[in-house]
């Protein structure tokens, strides 16, 4: 079957580096974010954070907030009213349990006890500020050695399985050469730049929320459920996303205790998490402990790659970091292990944060193939093309496309590899500066989800695409656009593209790297749903100069139908649609992959990536110098947009590496760095050197667009390259994330 | 109790009464005066999004209590196009991808146009990013944002040194 899909033409739009198409809105203030939206007779609502992380509330002072002029209502368990839905219930598929003050019970640091609605920001922070709690607080566990580790069952989302192709014992047994390391990574917080926000307003029955949603119809979906309503009762408006990066496809308690709270009073609210509690009830990518086992024999193929991954979730749901998955199907190993455990810790529950398994299992794999390289006296580069893996390791599967080799060879020459000592410590800069280059591999997988798209034809020659598509800043309303105007045989600048809203054909998830290609599937399908009523109508019109060609297939170009093969035959659209009457035609598609595809083909991006830093000998400060990204992600439909987003997934991948970690305070369980003066992350001036190659890849398996994805690859092989440099310029192995100057220090 | 002051707001004058003395600039800007552009990312000094210029000079809003700024001339993003066309730094944003999610940038580009007033960057590279590196942009496309500042920085120079011509 698959040797029959014909690649779709390039059109004249995908592949064109066009500048974002809500450029203008963004540049001048004009995008409206959740938190603009400001309705009448609106009610502001603050929430109050624990700050134990295990026990109960034993007091508020309800009164002294209930006085404060300006504050309206104060809830707490006490007087909460019901809600329909079971907060321990998982409604959607990326559902958590929720905390909208059930009980007076506290799981973790930064949950929501008590709700305060006021007529003003000002009082409704000042309201949940006096509500001054008292508790009784337990001992916690916040430390990954704090917990009694077991074995996850898996389960799906969440809960992640591991596998074990040939005999590993076997494989250990074989090796000429072993290593046995183990490498930690920290939690990590999304901390999008728009935290989490809401406007709700109810008429009746009916609901309509500003938040911002990566699936907007499965949030619609989810509030429903808490709600007793129908999900068509709910509407979400979510143009724009402040950034999402995981976080926000999953819906969260105070969503809904705002929501709530708009019900209770009849007037719409908004709540906006403060930068604080975006530490709190919005998940977080947990802590790791991996341990990795490799050994190689006398070639220097890998004889076993055995990669165990302890994540930590919170006592009360499981999202489990499936870390070690990153081991699975890279390195052409003889034999293959991934194992997850997990403990349980007085936190939030963890979430899907950008890459999530992939950028903390191949920190650690890509490092330790690095210690296995030096072991074996090989080039890292050289070492990881001896254990290239031309089928899929442990099934045998063929790739649907893998040009890792051509992202190796495209990389390492504009890096300018060649020449690297393979011994540290051997390189420095003019000013007296250690020097190191490390290289790391990127894997993602290329899930589709499902979406649904409708496009139509005006007579005019215009055309309307809709799809409830999601923007957080990965450039659908370009990207998406662009497929949909090539579907159509359209020049964009003649295709209006919706997208942002529930009532709009459901668009699916802007998450897993799959967005593009799924929602993109949907507009293709839907499109040339269009033009295949439109050959129909021509077909069957004696008028027209492509009448009687019923059976050949049409093809669209520049607002005109063509015959497949013959240029000579064509009528522009507007031609055969004011023949048939003048009215508009609509055509629908779906973007989903056939099962059998996904049995047949290993599907996945890939990449290299290849970093220099300098170090200060004896202050050991870092400073990634370079980075250089060659990535094979498939068509790339906008290499402008595609390019920023590897770059940001690539800065990502120097945060994981040198900047983020969250510190909890042992005694309290509170993260002692919840905001973004003590919780790093990457400034302007962290950023030097940065270039991305997008490898030519033509995949024609993984869709009809022959579209992977970039959303996330970029941070994957990223952080090893780094911490593989930092060792390079050092001889300073340090196997804990992320580096810091201490570690050089005292190593 | 009510606080009165006198704003010159994107260059036309507004007079506001307060009822509360703790309202901040930035949510003033966004709450009470519907000029909601200026985007609230950390409210305490931390991320820039908030960035505007108060008389001329770039600071965060939400860390200005806007009881102290009577008779203060502000710029938010909505006064920096003029009507259709666009600031030389909004239209090097858009050609050079110096945003992805967009929410930082109002600030991005406000701390941009302060930042070539200062006449502290010129178009050098590692001072642009040091002299931008109070605005913090997760989706981290400070690649583009350095070049897009570059490239204003040689346009707006170009254009007043025409005007001078």
């Amino acid at each position: 079957m698959p040797d029959t899909v014909q690649p779709i033409r390039f059109g004249s739009n995908s592949g064109q580096p066009v500048s974002r198409r809500d450029g203008i809105a963004k540049v001048t203030g004009a995008a409206t974010f959740s938190a603009d939206n400001s309705p009448a007779n609106l009610l502001h609502a603050v929430y109050l954070p624990a700050t134990i992380a295990r026990g109960r509330v034993t007091h508020f002072d309800t009164a002294a907030a209930q006085a404060h002029p300006g504050v309206t209502h104060v809830i707490t368990p006490a007087n909460r009213p019901d809600v329909q839905g079971d907060p321990e219930a998982k409604p959607t598929l990326f559902s958590f349990r929720v905390e909208i003050l059930q009980d007076d019970s506290v799981r973790y640091a930064g949950q929501p006890i008590a709700l305060v609605l006021g007529e003003t920001l000002e009082a409704a922070t000042e309201g949940a500020r006096l509500l001054a709690p008292q508790y009784a607080a337990e001992p916690v566990a916040t430390d990954l050695d704090d917990g009694a580790p077991f074995d996850i069952e898996p389960g799906g989302f969440g809960r992640p399985q591991g596998m074990v192709h040939g005999d590993i014992d076997a494989g250990h047994a074989a090796a000429r050469q072993a290593i046995d390391v183990t490498y930690e990574t920290p939690a990590q917080y999304h901390n999008a730049m728009e935290t989490h926000a809401i406007v709700a307003e109810w008429d009746g029955d009916r609901l309509t929320l500003d938040v911002p949603s990566q699936a907007l119809n499965m949030s619609c979906a989810a509030y429903a459920y808490f709600f007793g309503i129908p999900a068509e009762n709910v509407t979400v408006r979510s143009p724009y996303l402040g950034g999402g990066f995981g976080s926000k496809a999953i819906p969260i308690g105070p969503n809904i205790l705002a929501i709530l709270a708009a019900r209770m009073t009849g007037r719409p609210v908004k709540l906006m998490l403060t930068r604080q509690q975006m530490f709190g009830p919005t998940g977080h990518r947990p802590a790791t402990r991996q341990r990795l086992r490799m050994g190689i024999d006398a070639t220097g193929a890998l004889t076993a790659l055995d990669h165990e991954s302890l994540s930590a979730s919170s006592r009360f749901d499981d999202f489990f970091e499936p870390a070690s998955n990153a081991s699975q199907g890279l390195y052409a190993a003889g034999a293959l292990r991934s194992v997850h455990k997990g403990v349980r810790l007085d936190i939030g529950t963890p979430g899907p944060m950008r890459a999530p398994g992939e950028a903390s299992g191949a920190a650690a794999l890509e490092c330790a193939m690095d210690e296995m390289a030096h072991a074996a006296g090989m080039d890292p580069l050289e070492f990881r093309l001896r254990n290239y893996a031309e089928t899929e390791p442990g099934t045998g599967k063929p790739f649907s496309s893998k040009a890792l080799r051509d992202c190796y060879l495209q990389g390492a020459e504009r890096f300018g590899w060649d020449g690297r000592p393979l011994d540290p410590g051997q390189m420095r800069d003019e000013a007296g500066l250690l020097v190191g280059w490390g290289m790391g591999t990127a894997l993602f997988p290329c899930p589709m989800f499902a979406a649904e798209a409708r496009a139509t034809l005006r007579p005019d020659g215009t055309a309307l695409v809709e799809t409830s598509a999601a923007d957080m800043g990965q450039g659908a309303w370009t990207s998406l656009a662009q497929i949909a105007a090539d579907s159509l045989g359209l020049p964009l600048d003649k295709v209006a593209f919706n997208a942002g809203h529930s009532s709009l054909p459901d668009g699916g998830v802007a998450g897993g790297s799959g967005h593009t290609a799924t929602a993109g599937t949907a507009l293709h399908e839907a499109g040339c749903d269009v033009i295949r009523q439109l050959g129909e109508i021509a077909a069957t019109d004696p008028a027209s100069p492509l009448h009687g060609a019923g059976n050949a297939r049409f093809v669209a170009r520049d607002g005109h139908l063509f015959i497949e093969g013959d240029d000579s035959r064509s009528e522009p659209f507007t031609d055969i649609l004011a023949r048939a009457g003048g009215a508009a035609l609509t055509g629908s598609g779906k973007g989903v992959r056939p099962p059998e595809v996904g049995q047949e083909f290993a599907m996945s991006s890939h990449g290299a990536v290849f970093a220099e830093v300098r170090i200060d000998p004896e202050l050991c400060q870092m400073r990634v110098t370079r980075l250089v990204g060659a990535f094979a992600a498939g068509r790339i439909i906008n290499p402008k947009l595609a390019e920023s987003q590897l770059m940001g997934g690539m800065i990502w991948g120097t945060s994981f590496a040198l900047h983020e970690k969250v510190t909890h305070d042992r005694t309290t369980g509170r993260i002692v760095n919840a905001d973004l003066a003590g919780y790093h992350v990457p400034v302007n001036a962290d950023v030097l050197g940065l270039e991305v190659i997008t490898v030519h890849e033509d995949d024609l398996h993984v869709n009809v667009l022959g579209v992977k994805g970039v959303g996330e690859i970029g941070i994957v092989g990223t952080v090893g390259a780094i911490g593989n440099a930092i060792w390079h310029a050092t001889g300073k192995r340090i196997r804990r994330f992320p580096i810091r100057i201490e570690d050089l220090l005292t190593a | 109790m009510s606080f009165s002051l006198t704003l010159t707001l994107n260059g036309a004058q507004r007079d506001i009464v307060l009822d509360d003395p703790r309202v901040t600039l930035l949510d003033l800007l966004r709450d009470r005066i519907g000029l909601p552009g200026t985007k609230k990312g950390c409210d305490r000094g931390q991320c820039g999004a908030c960035t505007v210029l108060l008389n001329g000079k770039r600071v965060n809003a939400c860390l200005a209590l806007a009881v102290t700024l009577d008779g203060a001339e502000i710029t938010t993003i909505e006064g920096l196009a003029d009507g259709d066309t666009l600031h030389p730094v909004q239209d090097a944003f858009i050609e050079a991808d110096g945003f992805q999610c967009g929410y930082c940038t109002p600030g991005q580009i406000m701390s941009a146009v302060g930042l070539i007033a200062e006449g502290r960057a010129g178009d050098d590279p590692e001072r642009i990013r040091e002299g931008m590196s109070g605005n913090i942009c997760r989706c981290a496309a400070y690649h583009g944002i350095t070049k897009a500042v570059q490239e204003a920085t040689r346009r707006m120079d170009a254009a007043t040194k025409g005007d001078a011509a």
